[in-house]
């Protein structure tokens, strides 16, 4: 169990300046992503395009604020959680347990989601079958690539990641890459490459094909593939990959009795706290009349949102107004030395 | 000004009239169109404000960019006639404009 004062969820520029406002009055917290990396939007939507209206940065990309804002919170030594989704809550008298997808359990005074739209999850093949199979023979991940040894693997996409695994999987396997058009989005050098090795005979393509139905029992038997003009093609298959890039999607949170409209959730202004006492929202995923979905506007929700969880936090003490120019306790939990 | 119609999955139809320079993503959203999430706010970087557009329409849309095709691969059942309703800018031209929202957009 990981006690701390507050959990954030979600690591995006809101999620880490909530962090840092909160290490500025003194508590504590820990941060859970269920990205591979901390940044959010900023890094998986946009890493490299510009954005012209942080204040006081005339101009800086997704990345370059994401690297900022972890180097401003680096004093507090924030624990980070990635690749986890939150899923459980429950409230222990005064204190809220957390628990996340790969069994992370927090003991917390306070909830800050910092959320965005929702976590980002693979897209799933819009054919309903696929359901049945997924963990077992169909996948949106690979962790494991041994289990694909000599066997026939279809992959769908045709971005990056269905390019490269086609090709690494083509050495070991049996690969069939299907993809809806003749276009890829994935590197140049790799689309060459899966070219070459389809003309070798190591690999199949075929493009503008996409899935039609998905056969078997308890295991993949074959996937029916459709081409644009309607012809259909049988694939024997033991395992199906797809990859379809990222969605975001608001999960579990859901289910926890927030108040909710229109994938938002509800909070008063005062201090970003939502119908429930000690969960606050904060930015994209936090609304209120006049709201702007703007990084600048997620600062300042941040900054009210940390002063609102110190009560739950420290409720024998009274917080202090301080600036960081002057507090003497706010520079010393910078580390800074005079 | 355009009139825009939205016909949803479960067969509701929605004609609503939209400002020139806006994208008829913005048009859906503005009137609560059901359907269009357009979670990235029009960056061309989700899919979720994906409309198949009506045939006799294709031609008379602004040409895709680069990058939205690469961005429809991901969208929810991609079709010849798929847009993303963020590329498409309204002007006196499109008056008339006919999409069918999927079922899903994810």
């Amino acid at each position: 169990m990981n006690k701390t004062d507050v959990l954030i969820i979600g690591a995006g520029p809101t999620g880490l300046f909530c962090a840092h406002q909160l290490g500025i009055i003194g508590l504590s917290c820990e941060i859970v992503d269920n990205l591979d990396k901390a940044g959010g939007q900023c890094i998986e939507l946009y890493p490299d395009k510009p954005i012209y209206d942080i204040p006081a940065v005339p101009e800086c990309t997704g990345e370059e604020l994401t690297n900022n804002l972890l180097q401003q919170i680096k004093p507090f030594n924030v624990k980070f959680h990635s690749n986890e989704r939150v899923e459980k809550l429950k409230k222990v008298e005064n204190r809220w347990h957390v628990k996340t997808s790969g069994g992370v359990e927090f003991d917390v005074a306070a909830i800050v989601i910092a959320g965005g739209v929702g976590s980002f999850e693979p897209r799933k093949f819009p054919v309903k079958d696929c359901e049945k199979f997924e963990g077992n023979s169909l996948f949106y991940s690979i962790k494991d690539k041994s289990i694909f040894n000599d066997k026939t693997i279809s992959i769908f996409g045709g971005g990056d990641s269905a390019l490269d695994w086609a090709i690494e999987l083509s050495n070991s396997s049996k690969v069939n890459l299907i993809h809806r058009r003749d276009g890829f989005s994935g590197a140049e050098s790799s689309v060459q490459k899966v070219k070459e090795l389809n003309e070798q005979g190591k690999l199949n393509l075929f493009t503008k094909y996409q899935m039609e139905t998905i056969v078997g029992d308890n295991k993949i038997d074959c996937v029916k593939i459709k081409h644009d003009e309607g012809e259909i093609k049988e694939i024997k298959s033991d395992y199906v990959l797809g990859f379809f890039g990222l969605i975001m999607q608001l999960g579990p949170i859901l289910d926890w009795g927030l108040n909710i409209n229109k994938k938002t959730i509800e909070v008063n202004t005062e201090s970003f706290e939502t119908n429930i006492n000690g969960i606050f929202a904060i930015g994209d995923i936090c609304s209120y009349p006049g709201k702007l979905k703007l990084i600048l506007s997620g600062f300042h929700e941040g900054a009210l949102a940390a002063r609102g969880c110190f009560k739950y936090a420290k409720p024998d003490e009274k917080l202090r107004f301080e600036f960081t120019t002057t507090s003497k306790a706010a520079q010393e939990r910078l580390g800074i030395k005079k | 000004m355009a009139k825009i119609t939205f016909n949803t999955h479960d067969n509701n139809t929605y004609t609503v009239d939209v400002q020139n320079g806006l994208t008829v993503m913005e048009g859906a959203v503005q009137n609560d169109i059901p359907g269009i999430d357009a979670d990235c706010g029009g960056g061309m970087a989700c899919a979720t404000c994906h409309v198949y557009v009506k045939e006799e329409w294709l031609d008379k849309l602004p040409a895709k960019e680069d990058g939205e095709e690469d961005m429809l691969d991901m969208a929810f059942e991609p079709k010849s006639n798929s847009r993303l309703s963020c590329q498409l800018t309204v002007s006196d031209n499109l008056d008339g404009l006919i999409v069918n929202i999927p079922s899903k957009q994810g």
